[in-house]
């Protein structure tokens, strides 16, 4: 009982750092900054099945953790850095929501996640984790990046953070789902941000910019 | 066995065509491939195998209610394009063929999915796939427009994920093992104890709203149809045949299997009330836009908002209302198939798809014209053609449930969507040809290549409305036993 304590002592701590990344995601200027901030957090969710409490160590959760951490810690951040340095783009973040807004809408969102999931029922297992208000501020996060930055690529970064917030939320079913399903939505997202990537490169080539403003042709 | 064929033969299908060197030859694969899986198809929906209740995939009512269409569908559409392909032999189409074949073998895994974690995997995967279709023709436009599908169609998708990951937890909630196939979730759902079912109603709650709002994105609901109206107006015809008739419809199928696990649930009433409003929503927004939109690819988009709109007011209403609805997605795959066809062939033709630009292409492209004409009547539900029918059923489902508001809302809508309709056809088919159309014009020939697969869609629309076969009607009431089952 007190090691399970302790676990989800520790585990709370790391979704804690996947929330302080939100905010620093939410109020970074530069696209390097969010990139860094976008595949830290997704690193720090890759580890944390490891630390979810489990009697005896799966080696089908090692492998899932280990696929993650690649996946969002390194592969996708690189095709984004590529992607950058390819469309040769300004390094500032050029935002429709200011960064101070965002940040205020971040902190109320977190705390209005917080104060949501207390109302919704949980299992036992899950009752002292912060894994349901973590995953909703991190999706809000998303949500406000996808909204507000005119970038392509930041809007990307804010879809894969939404992502990482329903990552988050899967883990609530991690002992239950099988390998196949964790390891089919991983390589779909890894998927569709390789194909992102190409049409970033693809928008770029035909407007010779990469923000998002340009795209207004198509309108009724 | 046959049913993993479906899957596997047009993916093994892309694979070869991904490899074969000739650019001119590489568009045969398409009606090959097509032709095989259609046969293999009508096998199966004249001998429907029997699916054991815990399998993960299989040709079960619902896929055998549904996957006959698309298959058909995607046939005709891979004869159109070998001609259409030879016109553009400019382009390399080797992905653009690899993409077509590889979404036929997803959609068929998605309509076949009888687990909620693999659904969302095939769902996911032919929105991937879909998109080097759309930026085909290579403009800023269609860039544009790739973009806006790709957030949009992402976002929505990852909302479903959640939504069904909320599920999963609702059924652990409900005391459930974890496992996920739909015929397992709805068994756990049913007989709960009252503290159990306290437990995991707001998790169904939120993941029926979740999954709404993500597969209805995939579908194009108002109001996350945005990504509609651009993506149809710049992709080939083709593609906009095969995704308003085929790619939206994995969706649907996806949103009706949810339903029948959320109604054992207990939220079935939700469930049909949501539906209801988010189905006569797109109704009405695809009506007003009709009304204003001054291009006709844009115009087949909205009219298939509005369609998707009809399949959810008809799967609001109760197991008539389902059958009615099934009857729907083969009409209007058929007949909104056909006019992406012949509006493809009057844009190549003219050479805009404006209608400030574009005028009397019944001089121009003859048979072309007469088939959007003839196409939008069908699609606008005028006897005696299958969207007829089928609304028909959907209206009297409404009516025999008491919706009565809802039908005269819905015809009130469907009275606009006409005037829209007829508004922008006949400004394009009417009147004197321009100087500029009339030199494009003439470079494009009406081959019985590009002729004649549209035509053939109508007339199966139009021998889907006189004559509905038995079989079929058994096979939308079997799919509806599936989802509505008696306890």
């Amino acid at each position: 009982m007190e090691r399970r304590c302790q676990l989800s002592g520790t585990l709370n701590l790391v979704i804690g750092l996947a929330m302080g990344l939100n905010l620093i995601a939410l109020g970074s200027s530069r696209l390097p900054t969010l990139i860094r901030a976008m595949s830290l957090q997704g690193m720090v969710l890759g580890v944390m099945p490891l630390l979810m409490e489990h009697e005896r160590l799966d080696w089908r959760i090692v492998v899932v953790a280990l696929a993650t951490v690649a996946g969002k810690g390194f592969l996708i951040p690189g095709l984004l850095r590529r992607a950058m340095r390819a469309a040769n783009i300004e390094r500032e973040i050029e935002p429709f929501i200011g960064f101070v807004p965002s940040l205020l809408l971040g902190a109320g969102g977190t705390i209005a996640a917080m104060a949501m999931a207390r109302s919704l029922p949980l299992l036992p297992e899950h009752a002292g984790t912060l894994l349901v208000p973590g995953s909703l501020a991190a999706i809000l996060t998303g949500f406000i990046l996808l909204i507000g930055r005119a970038k392509a690529i930041s809007q990307v970064c804010g879809y894969l953070i939404l992502e990482n917030g329903i990552y988050l939320f899967g883990l609530l079913l991690i002992h239950t789902t099988p390998l196949l399903v964790e390891s089919g939505i991983l390589l779909d997202v890894t998927v569709g941000v390789f194909i992102i990537g190409i049409i970033v490169d693809r928008i770029q080539r035909a407007f010779d910019s990469l923000d998002t403003r340009k795209l207004t042709t198509l309108r009724e | 066995m046959i049913s993993l064929l479906l899957i596997i033969a047009p993916l093994v299908g892309a694979a070869l065509a991904a490899l074969w060197p000739d650019n001119r030859t590489r568009p045969w694969f398409l009606p090959v491939v097509g032709l095989v899986h259609v046969v293999m198809v009508f096998w199966l929906f004249v001998n429907p195998p029997v699916v054991a209740p815990e399998a993960w995939l299989g040709f079960d009512p619902v896929a055998r209610a549904v996957l006959p269409v698309v298959s058909l569908l995607f046939l005709v559409c891979a004869a159109y394009g070998v001609p259409y392909l030879q016109i553009r032999s400019e382009r390399n189409n080797r992905v653009f063929v690899s993409s077509l074949l590889a979404i036929l073998g997803l959609l068929s895994a998605g309509h076949q999915s009888r687990h909620l974690g693999l659904l969302w995997i095939t769902t996911e995967a032919v929105t991937l796939a879909a998109v080097p279709l759309l930026h085909f023709n290579n403009t800023p436009r269609a860039f544009e427009a790739t973009w806006k599908y790709l957030l949009v169609g992402g976002t929505g998708i990852a909302l479903s994920l959640l939504g069904s990951f909320c599920l999963g937890y609702a059924s652990l909630n409900a005391g459930g093992d974890g496992d996920l196939t739909f015929h397992a979730l709805s068994g756990q759902f049913l007989n709960l104890t009252v503290e159990a079912a306290t437990r995991s109603h707001p998790w169904v709650v939120a993941s029926w709203v979740l999954m709404l709002v993500g597969y209805g994105t995939k579908m194009g609901l108002a109001p996350m149809h945005t990504w509609k109206p651009d993506v149809y107006g710049e992709a080939p015809g083709i593609v906009g045949s095969l995704m308003a008739g085929g790619v939206t419809t994995v969706a649907f199928t996806a949103i009706l299997r949810v339903r029948s696990v959320v109604a054992a649930a207990g939220a079935g009433p939700m469930a049909d009330r949501t539906l209801l409003a988010i189905g006569l929503f797109s109704m009405l927004v695809a009506a007003l836009f009709l009304l204003g939109t001054r291009n006709y690819k844009r115009m087949l988009a909205y009219s298939s908002v509005e369609h998707m709109g009809i399949l959810c007011v008809g799967a609001a209403m109760g197991s008539a209302g389902v059958a009615a609805a099934l009857f729907h997605v083969w009409s209007n795959a058929l007949t909104k198939g056909s006019l992406f066809l012949s509006a493809g062939n009057i844009r190549r033709a003219a050479g805009s798809a404006s209608m400030d630009e574009v005028r009397g292409m019944s001089l121009l492209a003859p048979r072309s014209a007469a088939l959007l004409v003839t196409g939008m009547f069908a699609v606008t539900a005028c006897p005696p053609f299958g969207p007829f029918f089928s609304e028909l059923l959907v209206l009297r489902a409404a009516l025999a449930t008491g919706h009565g508001i809802a039908t005269a809302v819905f015809l009130g809508c469907a009275l606009l969507a006409f005037f829209g309709m007829t508004r922008v056809v006949f400004g394009i088919v009417d009147g004197r040809p321009r100087q500029a159309t009339k030199t494009s014009g003439k470079r494009f020939v009406e081959t019985m290549g590009v002729v004649a697969p549209p035509l053939l869609l109508l007339g199966l629309s139009l021998w889907l409305g006189l004559f509905t076969p038995a079989i079929l009607h058994d096979a939308w009431s079997a799919a509806v036993t599936q989802l509505f089952p008696t306890p």
